[in-house]
């Protein structure tokens, strides 16, 4: 119960203090908006909404999450608040999945005005809500955990807006996002294979047209196990870099 | 029940070949305040940090009321409160939301939590400035809400790191007096500070730490007693632009019985083991251009013990840790 409380109370915290401040919610909202604008003009037609859907979706919450993550905890940190959560009588597990939590809640709010817009607006269609729903639910939890992952090796919060960057854009490229994987020379395609959200992207592409170029069991179970590696990676790294 | 809240045993602390604390004992008995005295880089915080879980123990173990918790720190931090030596709230939050948080990550329920951050804020006359922002509070009002924090779960021992370092003297006689009253509710202290006369004033018992060892450990009664043995007059003249390590040399050798250090620009402090015989030292000062106006005995003090003890002028430690 005690853990309850703090693991509530710390996710309450971050939600309030960051995720949902003005800037960051009108973030979640203008961020896809402006790339689904983007692909509009670029075009200047009506594009095919079931092929850019499954990007924006993963950009949206690639974007929003590694950022915010990794900036809030490097400015605990910077501010030694942090300290104080490190000092409460919880597990450090426990503690960094409340923190966590509030990155994969912002991550699926920013999917959802796209998710929103396609439907709506453009009328796409999903062939399966329910993989679209966990699709969307796991590449959250993947990229917050690339995020974290960020945030242990980041001292300033620059740093980790640079390390972040560093990571986001190579993906854009990298993980089917906009350009398929199939698609990519042969030489670069094994690193799309070790980025974990090439695995998110392409479990969208099954929920959304049904044409992933993996099958959907192998994406999902890749993705799980990335998140428990990411996850326990982290843990390992903030006990041997935070706990000197 | 162990009248000892905190023992240490062989506690050793070393980094990339650097030994910061060298297998240091010693126990915190229960409802005492327990000083922890030494110069900047001697070992105190790092101390603390191994005994709050902030860092890893090289080798040695920690007991908190008789368990051996020195693998499992996490379960002693139920008991602990702690005040680090800059504050750690959360700017974004008013004073009111940061002790609720704090409370609440201790497991503390909605209705107890708010009771008792109404009850801190009225202790610690922060009342009226609970809806205010952290970041908005003074430095002496920022110290106070830490200290209050880290009382909220009601722990049975707090660890002040510096907790009057930087504040106005208005709230560092506040801060003062509230670590007393605490400490007569029940509250085991374990205070580290620089400032050997707050030590003196506050602490039952005191360590003093120099270069990763404690040199010495007991109460500061019987520190104070083992210096009384010496005698200290204080010689205090117009401020000078002598050649100070000259006079120094001069006088030394001019009085062999007696060692004379520099207090500052313009005190000359005398210690021997005899009685004194002053005039021949005024006259000699006199002599060299000094306008003396005041010459005293001084009862001695914590400081000369530690002095004594670790051979650190406390001018020099506080310049220290000021400019820290």
């Amino acid at each position: 119960m005690k853990s309850a409380i703090a693991f509530w109370n710390i996710l309450l915290k971050d939600m309030k203090n960051y995720y949902l401040k003005p800037p960051n919610i009108s973030w979640g909202i203008i961020f896809p908006f402006a790339w689904m604008l983007m692909m509009f003009l670029r075009t200047k037609t009506a594009f095919n909404i079931e092929e850019v859907f499954p990007g924006i979706v993963g950009m949206s919450i690639l974007f929003g999450t590694t950022s915010m993550l990794s900036v809030t905890i490097t400015f605990e940190r910077k501010a030694r608040s942090f300290e104080r959560l490190l000092l409460a009588p919880i597990s450090i597990e426990l503690l960094i999945t409340a923190k966590i939590a509030g990155a994969i809640l912002f991550g699926i709010f920013n999917s959802i005005v796209p998710v929103l817009f396609s439907v709506l607006y453009f009328k796409a269609i999903v062939a399966n809500w329910a993989v679209l729903i966990i699709g969307i639910i796991l590449l959250s939890i993947i990229s917050t955990l690339l995020g974290l992952f960020i945030s242990v090796s980041a001292k300033e919060v620059f740093e980790a807006q640079t390390y972040s960057n560093f990571f986001r854009f190579p993906m854009i490229f990298l993980c089917g996002l906009f350009i398929p994987v199939s698609a990519l020379p042969l030489i670069i395609r094994p690193l799309s294979y070790v980025l974990p959200v090439t695995y998110g992207v392409d479990a969208l592409h099954h929920a959304i047209s049904e044409n992933g170029f993996l099958p959907l069991s192998i994406d999902l179970t890749i993705l799980v196990v990335s998140c428990f590696l990411l996850f326990f990676i982290s843990i390992y790294n903030i006990r041997r870099k935070w706990i000197i | 029940m162990t009248d000892k809240i905190l023992e240490v045993q062989g506690l050793k602390k070393s980094y990339n070949g650097f030994v910061a604390v060298n297998g240091i004992s010693f126990h915190v008995n229960r409802a005492e305040i327990f000083g922890f005295l030494g110069p900047n880089g001697a070992g105190k915080t790092t101390t603390i940090n191994m005994l709050i879980g902030m860092a890893k123990i090289s080798e040695g173990r920690i007991f908190y009321k008789g368990k051996d918790l020195t693998d499992n720190i996490k379960k002693a931090q139920e008991i602990i409160g702690v005040v680090p030596d800059e504050s750690n709230l959360y700017n974004e939050m008013n004073g009111f939301d940061n002790l609720c948080f704090c409370g609440a990550l201790y497991g503390l329920s909605k209705p107890g939590r708010e009771e008792k951050a109404h009850r801190l804020l009225e202790l610690f006359g922060l009342k009226d400035a609970a809806g205010k922002k952290f970041m908005a509070y003074s430095k002496g009002m920022k110290r106070k809400l830490t200290i209050a924090a880290a009382l909220i779960h009601e722990p049975e021992i707090l660890f002040l790191d510096e907790p009057t370092t930087g504040i106005d003297v208005a709230s560092v006689r506040q801060i003062r007096n509230l670590i007393k009253e605490l400490n007569e509710n029940g509250t085991t202290i374990f205070l580290t500070t620089h400032y050997i006369e707050e030590a003196e004033r506050l602490c039952n018992r005191v360590a003093f730490i120099d270069k990763g060892e404690i040199i010495q450990i007991d109460s500061v009664e019987q520190l104070i007693k083992a210096s009384r043995e010496t005698n200290i007059i204080e010689i205090h003249f117009e401020p000078v632009n002598n050649d100070k390590t000259r006079l120094l040399e001069k006088l030394n050798e001019k009085f062999p019985g007696i060692e004379c250090v520099f207090k500052n620009d313009s005190a000359i402090k005398i210690v021997s083991a005899n009685k004194i015989d002053i005039a021949p030292v005024v006259n000699y000062l006199s002599a060299e251009g000094l306008f003396i106006y005041e010459a005293r005995l001084i009862k001695p003090s914590l400081e000369d013990a530690f002095v004594k003890a670790t051979g650190i002028e406390i001018d020099l430690m506080k310049k220290e840790k000021e400019k820290k």
